[in-house]
């Protein structure tokens, strides 16, 4: 097995790995994710019905709405989170709702922002590793 | 583009004015970093909007600040809770969700959080003045705030507002910002239908402006100058419920737009809407799910809360004979304790109409499993109460409001 290694920013710090998940398209985590499956359940989401459970959740930005955080850390808190979230924006809802669940809970849920011309590599892979310490991080892709 | 932290931030940050404080900062360090913000700024006040029960993950962190000894830095109100704690008997959800509620709320009162548990501060002592920095939660206060009062909030939520309580800092970034506050979007109201309120008209133009404008702040010409306060209230809660609107401007009216030049910053708008009579009626008709005639089962008011002026506008269309259901109206405590000091509660009482404070029909459990259909002169409640409460809604002013309530169906005046 090849592993390529990728340079990237961490947004919250932590380690994981875990099966891709790519959304196709922005997702809200308020009224989008229910928090005790993991499961999406906006209607609307192309990938409705997916779950984000242990995956490391591929989303490009957030949807900008100001709630979302607590979504975020309640389905951490019941183990239906991501594993790691990797990102192209820095999106302060999805960074907030880590947070909180790595400072109430100590679960692990690094976030991260990726290099724009990365993101098809990183997407075509079959799971990542990612590692994200205070002074950057690095991203492992498993083909 | 690096986050400056001032000697205070660093304080906060190391502990030097407790754990809880300490933590709030460290979610803000990262939080600022994320938007991109270059420094933190005081704050006069914050409204936090932590206090409706969505599951354990919020009540955890609310009771964490508390355990850690946490006091809000800056004067602080609280939103709408998921009970009446004045009339805990209205609640029809289970003990469990009424339990944790309460806890949620009482947790935030003990960091030192006033107990408002109002969706609209601004109708109360806590308004905040002109210019102010501070730091709110709740989409309808948001707008209100910035657009009514001239006051500078981003949109905060979930543990950020509170963490900027806990702190009295903000990030230096959005709205905060002189530079970022101009219109972008230029709404013109060309026509609209001459039998409607005003109320009417401002709900149908902030609906058309939140789904329209996206991210644009928007300019609105063609509003009368002498609307009231509550019907920009209602406008701004309609923006913020089908769009993400924040700030609006409303030419001749709001005080950053006594002219549209002013409002613009002297740029041209990226984005130019023309409403007539014929998408206002439409955007009024989309908000109604329940067809005219429909039977209803109650009628709620006060999405956002009531005013006192609402009450004395809703006075008149009651009269002696009872009505045939329950209206239903959302205010706050001070504002209850007025309409007792003024008399009003006893008359309301007799004609059917339930005061309800401290939460919210659309947000709570207060209405009877398998009520039907819910008639609002709110638009923010005809956009969330089809999915929040899974009934059918009609939309329809304060007038048709009362007399469908009178009537025990879906009239239209």
């Amino acid at each position: 097995m090849s592993l390529r290694g990728f340079d990237a920013a961490t947004l919250v710090p932590g380690a994981a790995s875990g099966p891709i998940l790519r959304l196709d398209e922005p997702l809200s985590f308020w009224g989008g994710l229910d928090s005790a499956t993991g499961t999406i359940i906006d209607r609307l989401h192309p990938q409705a019905g997916a779950s984000v459970a242990r995956a490391v959740l591929m989303m490009p930005g957030g949807r900008g709405s100001s709630s979302g955080s607590a979504t975020l850390a309640e389905a951490l808190r019941l183990g239906k989170g991501p594993a790691a979230i990797l990102m192209l924006e820095r999106d302060p809802i999805v960074v907030v709702g880590a947070m909180v669940a790595a400072e109430l809970y100590g679960l692990q849920c690094p976030v991260v922002a990726a290099r724009r011309q990365d993101w098809m590599e990183l997407a075509a892979a079959a799971s990542l590793t990612l590692e994200a310490g205070p002074d950057g991080a690095a991203i492992r892709a498993d083909p | 583009m690096a986050l400056d932290l001032s000697p205070f931030d660093r304080e906060l940050l190391r502990g030097a004015h407790g754990r809880a404080a300490a933590f709030a900062m460290r979610l803000l360090v990262r939080f600022a970093e994320a938007v991109g913000a270059r420094a933190f700024i005081d704050i006069e006040g914050a409204h936090v909007d932590g206090c409706l029960y969505h599951g354990r993950a919020s009540l955890d962190f609310a009771e964490r600040m508390v355990e850690l000894g946490g006091k809000v830095r800056a004067p602080t109100t609280l939103n709408v809770g998921s009970v009446d704690l004045i009339h805990p008997e209205l609640f029809r959800g289970t003990k469990e969700h009424a339990e944790k509620g309460a806890r949620l709320m009482r947790a935030h009162v003990e960091l030192g959080c006033a107990p408002t548990f109002t969706c609209a501060p601004y109708q109360s002592a806590w308004r905040p003045r002109f210019g102010a920095q501070i730091a709110w939660g709740e989409s309808n206060a948001i707008a209100f705030a910035n657009s009514v009062i001239g006051a500078r909030t981003n949109r905060y939520g979930d543990f950020i507002d509170l963490s900027c309580a806990m702190t009295g800092r903000a990030p230096a970034y959005g709205l905060h910002l002189k530079e970022n506050r101009f219109a972008r979007a230029l709404v013109e109201i060309e026509s609209f239908p001459d039998d409607w309120d005003s109320e009417r008209l401002a709900v149908a133009v902030g609906h058309t402006v939140g789904r329209r404008c996206g991210g644009l702040i928007p300019a609105i010409v063609g509003l009368d100058p002498e609307m009231y306060e509550d019907d920009l209230k209602a406008l701004g809660a309609a923006a913020a419920s089908s769009g993400a609107v924040a700030l609006f401007h409303v030419i001749d009216r709001t005080p950053e737009a006594p002219n549209l030049e002013t409002a613009c910053g002297g740029l041209k708008p990226d984005l130019h809407l023309q409403l007539t009579s014929e998408g206002l009626r439409e955007a009024a008709r989309s908000l109604s799910s329940a067809a005219d005639e429909a039977p209803l089962g109650a009628v709620s008011l006060g999405t956002p809360h009531f005013s006192i002026d609402q009450f004395a506008r809703l006075l008149p269309l009651l009269d002696d004979e009872r009505l045939l259901i329950d209206i239903f109206v959302n205010c706050s405590r001070a504002t209850l304790e007025e309409v007792r000091a003024r008399g009003w509660e006893d008359l309301l009482k007799a004609a059917r109409v339930t005061l309800v404070t401290d939460t919210c029909v659309y947000v709570s459990a207060l209405l009877q499993a398998g009520v039907g259909t819910v008639m609002t002169n709110s638009g923010k409640c005809a956009y969330y109460a089809p999915s929040n409460l899974r009934v059918q809604v009609a939309y329809g002013s304060l007038a048709e409001c009362v007399a469908s309530a009178r009537a025990g169906k879906v009239v239209r005046l």
